[in-house]
This record gives structure tokens, sequence and C-alpha cells, in this order.
């Protein structure tokens, strides 16, 4: 990168020094850190985090917001259990069905921001409460998957041993299913992003709607689009949720679009729209599993202190996007008397 | 009425908006290969006409024709897949985005559904060629100045396979020689046989391209004339609706007259390093100094740099024969200066508040939250300059986004000539403001330096600026070359000046 592309992606870079930072203070102080398997351990366990603030970036990059992913990731984990445990589904089935339903959801949500003017942050607050609502009506309890043989054949079989059979082995480790998903749904959105047509109107549509409109850009798609992208994405959390923790839980991902925002925004990108990076979001996600794995190294310390850690960073991050908004408006030459 | 060469026709089109009937049964026939004006004051529906076919807005009633059949697009997306290219007046770009994805953005070169990113490149610096620029098409685009994001707009629309190309405002922030390149290409698109229709308010290049012209006024149609056949004079007529005799514009012939007294604000040579070399200025209470030069030459920073947005590097700023040095906008306003950017288009509306609030905006701003200003003044003060500046709005609490594109211009315009400054800074201030209300605000500078108000007046347009100025500063390259006074001030000497190589200086 030359010095111009630098100045260009100021969050960006501060995002990945932040990072790299963070990550030297770990392994000097902790020797356990630096191993393969904590290492890996730690990007598996948050992976399904990831996958949903991947989905989020598409709706931040517009300038919407999304809080339903929580839900989702409940209504799916103890939807697809429920599917598979108890009324014995063949998981190859299962899983289009919830996948489904996760996209129906979204363009539910997309379609009534777009046509109706709603704003995004009420509807989808409304669909997080109508969410973890029906899953919690669908089972009270968490669900665990048992790998009973009935009449010579388990439905829940596949799902318990996913992780054990599809991994890549790596040194003395290996690299779980699950966290292979979180890989493979990061190449596709940075390809998504950066070279397709989608891609580059969700930028455009974040950067600015009523000129997107006048350029001829597909608006009603592209906004909608995203609210189907971000549900999908928070549906495959649910679904690596359940294949990672062997359990259909309604409480799972309670609170989680908290933090995959949080996540997105120390990654770069500006919640006002039009700025930012799909790699950045997964960085963000990485700072927090880091920040995450220093308080449990020191023990001593209340894991309480990781949301205070979250939360300066994130007011550290936000004045930084002001900031520079605050230069860029001054060397664009504009001004506005208020 | 089936014109056989007609590519395009719009038939009694009507549109209203809540208080205001924007069209009414208006028409308009645009022809292969021809370029045809829509004229009309601030106000009068050429914008709303534009949307209308566009499928920005619904239109009411009416017929739109395309190469005779019936067409009827329902958003801006389908009008361009219809082939009617548009640049719309607000100059319609993502700012955050490269040049080449600003004019590639919609149908950017792909393979298999992927961007090919150096054909996009590519394809972007060709279409500016055509305009006759080279730029870094990987830059932002809101980092370059609003000439090049007009000439960007430009190009996106150009790079487009179109039957029918609309332009509307085009050439507002554009130097001669970037009208000129795409004067070329229009006549090429035109000799291809598309269909071109543009809007502006400047006179000459209505006349330098047009075959013919069609003019609203107050959303009904006038009349299309063919260009050749149709006096300057009466034009202008027809777009107000009133005989301007030849006499009232020979009086707004050299509106300033008297000069000031002694200067209360000095500029010793005063620079910036990459933006000004140092440069003296002086001004007096009463007086109007004019800054002439090419875009680029040094206008706006100097003004910039007078109201604080830039800070100085070397020389010295006097202000009533102290030094001070001005390191703020907003220590500047305290000093009851004032400036009227040139993009106040885009930068200094704020679209929800109503007309009368942008008004008093900038006087409540410097009395600060003391001095409240009483409704009964606000309403007043609105009045006054609605009707000074003959701004068309259906009350002074419509929202200002609702406005014609002229007439925010005149309300910002307002605003600073309200707040009652002892230094106005107006950078273009009638640029996009049509020709009766140009000779308004002409007139209203004069009354107020007559009151003792400075005005730093920098134009594009020589005829106002020699027309206006007492003095006249003229850069180039931001330099100073020279100052002319009294006798002096002509529309050759300051050509002579901005023309002369650095030889003969
Ligand atoms: N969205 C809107 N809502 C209400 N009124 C509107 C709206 N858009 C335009 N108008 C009104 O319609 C009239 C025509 O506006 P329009 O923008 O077409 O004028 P114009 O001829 O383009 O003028 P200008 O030369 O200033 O650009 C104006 O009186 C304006 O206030
Ligand atoms: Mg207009």
């Amino acid at each position: 990168m030359n010095l111009r592309a630098i100045k260009r992606n100021i969050p960006f870079v501060a995002t990945a020094s932040v990072c790299l930072l963070l990550f030297l203070f770990a392994s000097l102080r902790y020797k356990g850190f630096l191993k393969l398997p904590y290492l890996l351990g730690f990007i598996s366990d948050d992976a399904y985090l990831g996958i949903a603030a991947i989905g989020l970036t598409f709706v931040i990059l517009t300038g919407g917001i999304d809080l339903s992913v929580g839900g989702v990731i409940g209504l799916t984990s103890i939807s697809l259990a429920l599917l598979v445990e108890k009324h014995h589904m063949n998981p190859m089935y299962a899983i289009p069905l919830v996948l489904v339903g996760g996209v129906l959801f979204g363009t539910l949500m997309g379609c009534l921001i777009h046509f109706y003017l709603l704003p995004p942050f009420l509807v989808t607050l409304a669909g997080m409460f109508l969410v973890r609502g029906l899953a919690f009506v669908f089972n009270q309890e968490s669900i665990q998957l048992t790998d009973q043989m009935l009449g010579g054949h388990s439905a829940s079989h596949s799902l318990i041993v996913f992780n054990s059979t599809i991994k890549i082995p790596l040194a003395n480790t290996s690299i779980p299913g699950t966290t292979l998903i979180y890989f493979v749904i990061f190449l596709i959105a940075l390809v998504v992003a950066q070279f397709t047509k989608f891609g580059r109107n969700v930028y455009a549509l974040g950067g600015n709607e009523h000129s997107a409109a006048l350029m001829g850009l597909p608006v009603a798609r592209t906004k909608i689009g995203v609210y189907v992208i971000s549900s999908l994405c928070s549906t495959l959390a649910g679904i690596v949720h359940l294949l990672y923790n062997v359990k259909g839980d309604p409480t799972s991902g309670t609170g989680l679009e908290l933090d995959a925002i949080a996540a997105v925004v120390i990654g770069g990108t500006l919640l006002s729209g039009g700025v930012g990076y799909i790699a950045g979001t997964i960085i963000g996600v990485l700072i927090l599993s880091i920040i995450q794995a220093i308080i449990n190294f020191e023990g001593s310390l209340n894991s309480w202190w990781t949301r205070i850690a979250i939360g300066m960073l994130l007011l550290l991050f936000i004045l930084l996007q002001k900031l520079i908004q605050a230069k860029k408006f001054k060397t664009a030459g504009t001004f506005q008397k208020t | 009425m089936a014109d056989a060469t007609a590519l395009l026709q719009l038939r009694g089109i009507s549109k209203g908006f809540p208080g205001v009937k924007a069209l009414s049964d208006v028409q308009l026939t645009i022809r292969r290969g021809e370029i045809h004006s829509l004229m009309g004051e601030n106000g009068a529906g050429k914008s709303t006409l534009i949307k209308v076919l566009t499928g920005v807005y619904r239109r009411d009633g009416g017929e739109i024709l395309l190469n005779g059949t019936s067409i009827d697009a329902r958003s801006p997306e389908e009008a361009q897949r219809l082939g009617i290219s548009t640049v719309y007046q607000e100059v319609n770009l993502i700012p955050h985005l490269s040049v080449a994805e600003n004019i590639c953005l919609g149908r950017q070169t792909t393979t298999l559904g992927f961007l090919k990113w150096k054909e996009i490149r590519q394809r972007a610096e060709k279409a500016l060629a055509r305009l006759g620029i080279e730029i870094d098409v990987t830059e932002t685009v809101s980092n370059y100045s609003i000439a090049i994001q007009q000439l960007v707009a430009i190009a996106r629309a150009l790079d487009i396979d179109a039957k029918v190309l609309i332009l509307d405002e085009p050439t507002s922030s554009l130097d001669e020689k970037e009208v000129e390149a795409l004067f070329t290409v229009l006549r090429k698109l035109k000799a291809e046989g598309l269909g071109i229709v543009f809007v502006t308010h400047f006179l000459d290049q209505v006349y330098a391209v047009s075959d013919r012209i069609t003019v609203l006024r107050n959303g009904t149609y006038v009349g299309e004339y063919e260009a050749a056949l149709l006096p300057r004079l009466q034009l202008i007529s027809k777009m107000m609706g009133k005989e301007l005799s030849e006499l009232e514009m020979k009086a707004a012939d050299r509106v300033a007259t008297k000069a000031g007294v002694t200067p209360f604000l000095k500029l010793k040579q005063v620079g910036r390093k990459g933006s000004l070399k140092p440069l003296d200025l002086e001004i007096a209470a009463g007086e109007i100094v004019g800054l002439s030069g090419l875009l680029g030459s040094g206008r706006t920073e100097t003004a910039r740099i007078v109201f604080g947005l830039d800070r100085a590097d070397c020389g010295e700023l006097q202000l009533d024969g102290k030094a001070i040095s001005i390191t703020s906008p907003r220590q500047a306003s305290g000093l009851k200066f004032g400036f009227c950017p040139e993009d106040r288009k885009v930068q200094a509306i704020i679209p929800n508040l109503s007309v009368r609030e942008n008004i008093v905006l900038a006087l409540q701003a410097n009395r600060g939250w003391m001095g409240y200003v009483s409704r009964p003044t606000q309403i007043q003060l609105a009045d006054k300059f609605i009707k000074a500046l003959n701004i068309k709005t259906p009350n002074p609490e419509q929202p200002i986004r609702l406005l014609s594109g002229g007439n925010q211009q005149k309300v910002i315009l307002a605003r600073w000539l309200a707040s009652n400054p002892r230094l106005l800074i107006l950078d273009e201030p009638t640029r996009g403001i049509d020709v009766g209300a140009k000779l308004e605000i002409e007139k209203l500078m004069a009354q107020l330096t007559g009151e003792g108000m400075a005005i730093l007046f920098i134009s594009s347009d020589l005829e106002e600026t020699v027309r206006n100025s007492h003095r006249v500063v003229v850069l180039r390259d931001r330099q100073k070359v020279c100052e002319l006074r009294g006798e002096e001030i002509s529309e050759k000497n300051i050509m002579h000046a901005i023309a002369a190589s650095d030889s003969d200086q």
C-alpha cells in the first residue's frame, strides 16, 4: 500500500494496527497465547459472531442497521435442533428449510424498510422481539443433540459428527468444519463487496441514496438485498452455533447484535454508511476475541472487564471516525455555517 | 401533431406539488440530431419537467412518446434503459467513491458477473478524455473541485449509449475551456443523431449551441423557437413575461460608481504555501472589490484565507490598523465577516429548515443565543428578501429543499445579506440564477454598499465584474497580477491581464 492508499483508509489501518498491537501484547505477556491450537480455538469460538457481523456489515454500509441478528441465531439454533432431534428430519432438508426461513424474514424486513420508508432501527427491533419470542415459543429449554439410533439411523448424527468429520488437520491440531464455513463466507463476502455490481451499489446507496437513485442504480433491489444477506448470514451463524455446541438453545445469540455492531464499527465501517470493508469487520471480531482472551489469561480480572474494554475501544474508534470526517470536511473545501 | 422527425415528445404534461402547480399543460418536442435549450426563470419548472420525463416524479397528466411509442418510466433506472441519459441539476455523485466508479457505477464491465477494475478505470479515463480532462480516476471524487465533479457527472452521462441526452445546468461551475470541450462533444453527438436537451442560465451558451429553444414560464408552455430567429432580448422577455427594455439593461451598466475611502481591512503579503503566493489587498467600507481570474487562479483561496477557512502562513492581516490573525470561520463571523461559498448548492442549505429559518440562520448565529431574533422580525426579514430577490416559494415556511435550484441559491444569498456583515465575501453569487434575478442582486449589492457594507466579489463573469466593482484585483496562477481601478476597469483590460504571459509582466 502506498502512502495515499493508507491515508484514504485510516480507519482500516487503525483497526489493523490495534489488532496487531493487542496480538503482540498478548503473545509477549502470556505463554500459552501464541500456540496454534489456542489461536484457532478462539477464532472458532467466535465464528458465529463473525458470520453474523459480515452480514451486518452490508446493512451498515447502506447506512441501515439490523438488530435482529442475535434473535435469528437463537431461532435458527432451536428450530433446527427441534426439527432434527424431535421430528427426526433429515438435516439435508432441515438446513435448507431454515435458510429459506431466514431469507424470507430478511425480505420482509427489507420490504417494510424500503417500501414503507420505516426506520431500519425500529423494523429490526420489532423483528428481534419477534424471532426471539418465537424461539421460546418453539421450545423453552435447550435441546442437546443426542446420537441415539432410531430405527437404524439417527438424524442428529450427521450434525453431531460434523466438526469431527469435516476438519483440516494442521500441525498438531485441526480446523473444525464450522470455522471453515466462516472462512468461506468471509471470502464470498469479500468478493461480493469488491467485485460485483451489487456490492458496489451497496456502497453507493450508503454514500448518498438520493444520488444513487438519480444515477439509475437499482435502489430497491439493493436495499432489500442487504437485509436478506444479513438474515441469511445470521441464519448460517445460528446453524454454525448449533454445530459447534451440539446443542440447540433459544437463548443463543442474546445480545450478540451489539457485539456484532461493535465489531463492524471497530472494523472501520462508518455507521452513516458508504465507507468500510468486510476485512475490517473480521479484524474487528478478532480484536473482540483477543480482548476476551487477554482478560481470561489475566485470571484475576472479572470477565465483565471485556465489556469495559470493548466500550472504551468503541468510543476511541468513533472519535477517530469523527476526527477523520472533520478533516475531510475541511480539506474538501466545504463550509457549512450553522 | 405527429411529427415524423420527433424523437421525443412530451404533450400536455402537468405536475403539482402540495401548494404549487409546477407544470400545467407543458409540451416539449426533441428531434433527432438537435440541441434543444429549455429556458425559463428560476422556478419555471425546467427541472421538474426533466424529472417527470425520467421517472423521478410521477406525472399527474400528459403523454410522453419516444420514437412514437408511449413510454412511462417509473425510475431513473428505467429511463436509462429506455435510452434517456440525464445529468440532473444537483450534481449527483457518490462522494466516497472513486472517480472511475462514479462514472461506471451500474454499468461496469464484468465477466461472469465479476467486475474488471482495470477496464473500468480505462473506460473512465477515456470518458473524461473526451471532455479534455486527465485526472487520477482512482482518487475519491469528493477530493476534486466542484468543476471536476460536474465534469465527472457529465462524463458519466456521455458514457452510455443513449438516444436522448439531458443536461440540467451542467456548466454552472465550468470555465470557458471546459464548456468549449463539452460543446464539441455535444455537437458530435448531435451529428450522430442524438436529441439533446440543454438547460442553462448563460445566454451566451444557449446561442452558441442550440438549434431550438423552448421557453417555460411559471410552469406553463410559452413557445418553441428557432434559436437563430429569436433575439436575445425577446428571449428574456418571453422568459420574464414582460418587456425588458434595452434601457433597463443599460441602466444596470456600471452599477458601481463611487469608491470607498480608507480601507479597514488590509492584507500585507499574505500567502499560503501551495495555494496562494503572497499578495496585498485592501478593502474599504462601502466598496466592492472584484476578484477576477480563471478558475483555480487563487480567487477562492484568497477568500478562504480572509474568512479563516485556511490559515495564512506568511504576511500580515490588519483590521482597523491592528494586526490580527483569523484562524477560524467562527472568529471571522465574530468580526462581522460573511462568506457565501461557491458550492453553496450542496454545502450550505439545511434542507429541512424552512426558507425563513434558512434566511435568519447567519443573523441568529452572529447574535448568539442571547440575542434571539423575534419571530415577527424573522417573518419581516424573510418577506423582505423573498420580495427583493424574487424568491419563488409558496410561503416562507416551505422547506428549502422543495425550492428550485436557483431559488435555493437566492435563499443562501439572502442569508448572508440579512446578517448585515461588515465584509461580505460572495463567491460566484449569481451562478445558476436567472437574468432578472441577477439584476435584482446587483441592485441590492449597490444599495448595501451604499449603507457601508464592503463586498469582496468573486465572479467568472467579466461583464458582471466590470459592472459592479469599484476596484478589480486580477489573479493568475495563484498570484496577484494587477489591480484595476476607475476607468481602467474594462473587460478588455481584465482579459489582457489574465492572458498576459509571465514574461511581459
Ligand atoms: N419536491 C417538490 N415539492 C414541492 N415543490 C417543488 C418540488 N420540486 C419543485 N417544486 C417547485 O416547483 C417549481 C418548479 O421548480 P423547478 O425545480 O422545476 O424549477 P427550475 O425551472 O428548474 O428552476 P431553476 O432554474 O432555479 O433550477 C418551483 O416553484 C419549486 O418550488
Ligand atoms: Mg432547475
